[in-house]
């Protein structure tokens, strides 16, 4: 049997690579990702099948998949990929896209992002006892690790008040990252 | 010489014990440290997981800020910190198109050259393990350290250049110069699930759970860590760990900086031994370095 893959410039390999700079056709499925893989044992998808998903142009396979947003960012795959695929940035670049789309396949994942990113973007540091109070409202545990919470209270170990970073220019890089990104082009990316 | 210093958001609320214990034994041993004014969340995870010019941008304005301000070095303890500033800069170098972009979106220039160092490269490879050895007063003798590498000081090696990815040697090659017993251990780079703390929890407490067995298993007294994510895992779920797995976990889990200021006689309240929530005291009696 013959399979032809249709590999058009607008396949999603292509998007891919524009974000990660991977060609996801390097990569000819040993699995070395997946056996090392930290939350290997709470993915559907191992990074293998992901690349997959993008070798065949399945884009909602790819950016409805779970993995992207368990992914831990550790980097081990990539380190040991046999052909230097950056592998974690791959997976980083389909959350980037699945979030441009609004998509959430691990909601407290991307909520914690979500709430992270704007306690940074409001004091230029980021507020830990902001973040988790406002992470634990938004996900409906609103006692969750409470008493964790009162154990580092009592170290002394908890900010009660936001840290300012002092920094005019916070505010300025969030909207100018936003407006860029979603500026992008491919042909502006093929000059350099 | 003097050096940027960079804590980071964790060493200012959550590991302060990391930045008291980070500036004691720097100024024991006359490294200057300077706050570089004004400095700002290096967006961690999330930033370069939701948009990659935000990722970049945020720790590489940072480096902008250090050169702005006549450092030619900075200095970061926290390992995220250290990987986004030495990842930005990487990407910053090696695209003209990322560079023109990140110059646009901080509205300073990118040619920039400033060296970033992590704390424990500070101690190897400025102050240099012949004369370390020689102002140790206190030695460890007799305890048992696993040390904690985990993921982020190592990884990408082509851009952190620290160490070995998979056999780290350094925070080995610091505790033994302290007197203490470096253990071999299976788990010293294996990933403790860092960001995933807070909104997948569970994942982070199994993947926790098998740090600590490994490094009991070891026979290790301690574990050393160079990462405040590592020790808010290690240290400050333990006891959600014995919970879930129906089983005693009261292994001490310290900052290699810790370590290395008790070596250097350093009062242990002030370098912040009292803030862990696994107990280190005990230990450290038992084997008379207290």
């Amino acid at each position: 049997m013959h399979i032809t893959l249709n590999l058009s410039s607008g396949a999603f390999a292509g998007e891919i690579k524009d974000i990660s700079g991977a060609n996801v056709f390097d990569c000819y499925q040993c699995g070395k990702c997946a056996a090392g893989c930290t939350v290997g044992g709470y993915i559907d998808d191992t990074p293998t099948k992901v690349i997959r998903f993008i070798q065949l142009n399945q884009r909602d396979k790819a950016l409805d998949s779970r993995t992207p947003f368990l992914c831990a960012a550790c980097n081990t795959c990539s380190e040991r990929c046999p052909m230097e695929i950056d592998v974690a940035k791959i997976m980083e670049s389909v959350r980037i896209l699945a979030l441009k789309e609004k998509r959430k396949p691990e909601r407290d994942v991307a909520v914690f992002s979500e709430l992270f990113l704007g306690s940074v973007k409001t004091t230029g540091r980021l507020f830990e006892l902001g973040l988790t109070a406002g992470f634990n409202l938004m996900s409906g545990q609103p006692v969750k690790d409470a008493e964790l919470g009162a154990r580092l209270f009592r170290k002394g170990k908890i900010a009660i008040k936001p840290a300012m970073s002092g920094n005019k220019n916070v505010k300025q890089i969030f909207d100018k990252s936003e407006a860029v990104s979603g500026s992008s082009s491919k042909e502006e990316k093929a000059e350099h | 010489m003097n050096y940027g210093y960079f804590p980071g958001c964790s060493l200012h609320a959550t590991a302060k014990e990391f930045n008291d214990s980070t500036k004691l034994v720097c100024d024991k041993l006359d490294l200057e440290l300077k706050e570089i004014d004004k400095w700002i969340c290096c967006g961690a995870t999330p930033a370069h997981t939701t948009n990659q010019e935000l990722g970049i941008a945020l720790p590489f304005a940072n480096l902008q800020l250090a050169a702005d301000q006549g450092f030619d070095t900075v200095v970061a303890p926290c390992a995220a910190c250290f990987n986004r500033l030495r990842s930005a800069d990487f990407e910053v170098k090696h695209s003209g198109y990322t560079a023109e972009r990140v110059g646009y979106i901080t509205g300073s220039r990118t040619d920039i050259n400033v060296r970033i160092l992590h704390i424990i490269q500070l101690f190897r490879d400025e102050y240099g393990y012949s004369r370390l050895k020689e102002v140790f007063s206190k030695p460890l003798k007799g305890l048992k350290v696993a040390n904690y590498y985990g993921c982020l000081l190592l990884r990408p090696s082509l851009v952190m250049k620290l160490d070995d990815p998979e056999n780290p040697v350094i925070m080995d090659e610091l505790t033994n110069l302290t007197g203490a017993e470096s253990v071999p251990w299976a788990f010293k780079t294996e990933c403790c699930g860092a960001s995933l703390a807070i909104p997948e929890t569970e994942i982070v407490l199994d993947l926790s759970k098998k740090i600590i067995d490994s490094a009991k298993n070891a026979g290790a007294d301690v574990i050393a860590v160079a990462c405040p994510l590592c020790h808010a895992n290690l240290d400050m779920r333990q006891k959600q760990i014995g919970k879930k797995f129906g089983a005693d976990y009261s292994t001490p889990v310290l900052y290699i900086t810790q370590l290395l200021g008790l070596a250097l006689g350093i009062d242990p309240s002030k370098l912040g031994l009292d803030s862990h929530l696994v107990d280190p005291y005990p230990v450290l009696r038992a084997k008379n370095i207290l």
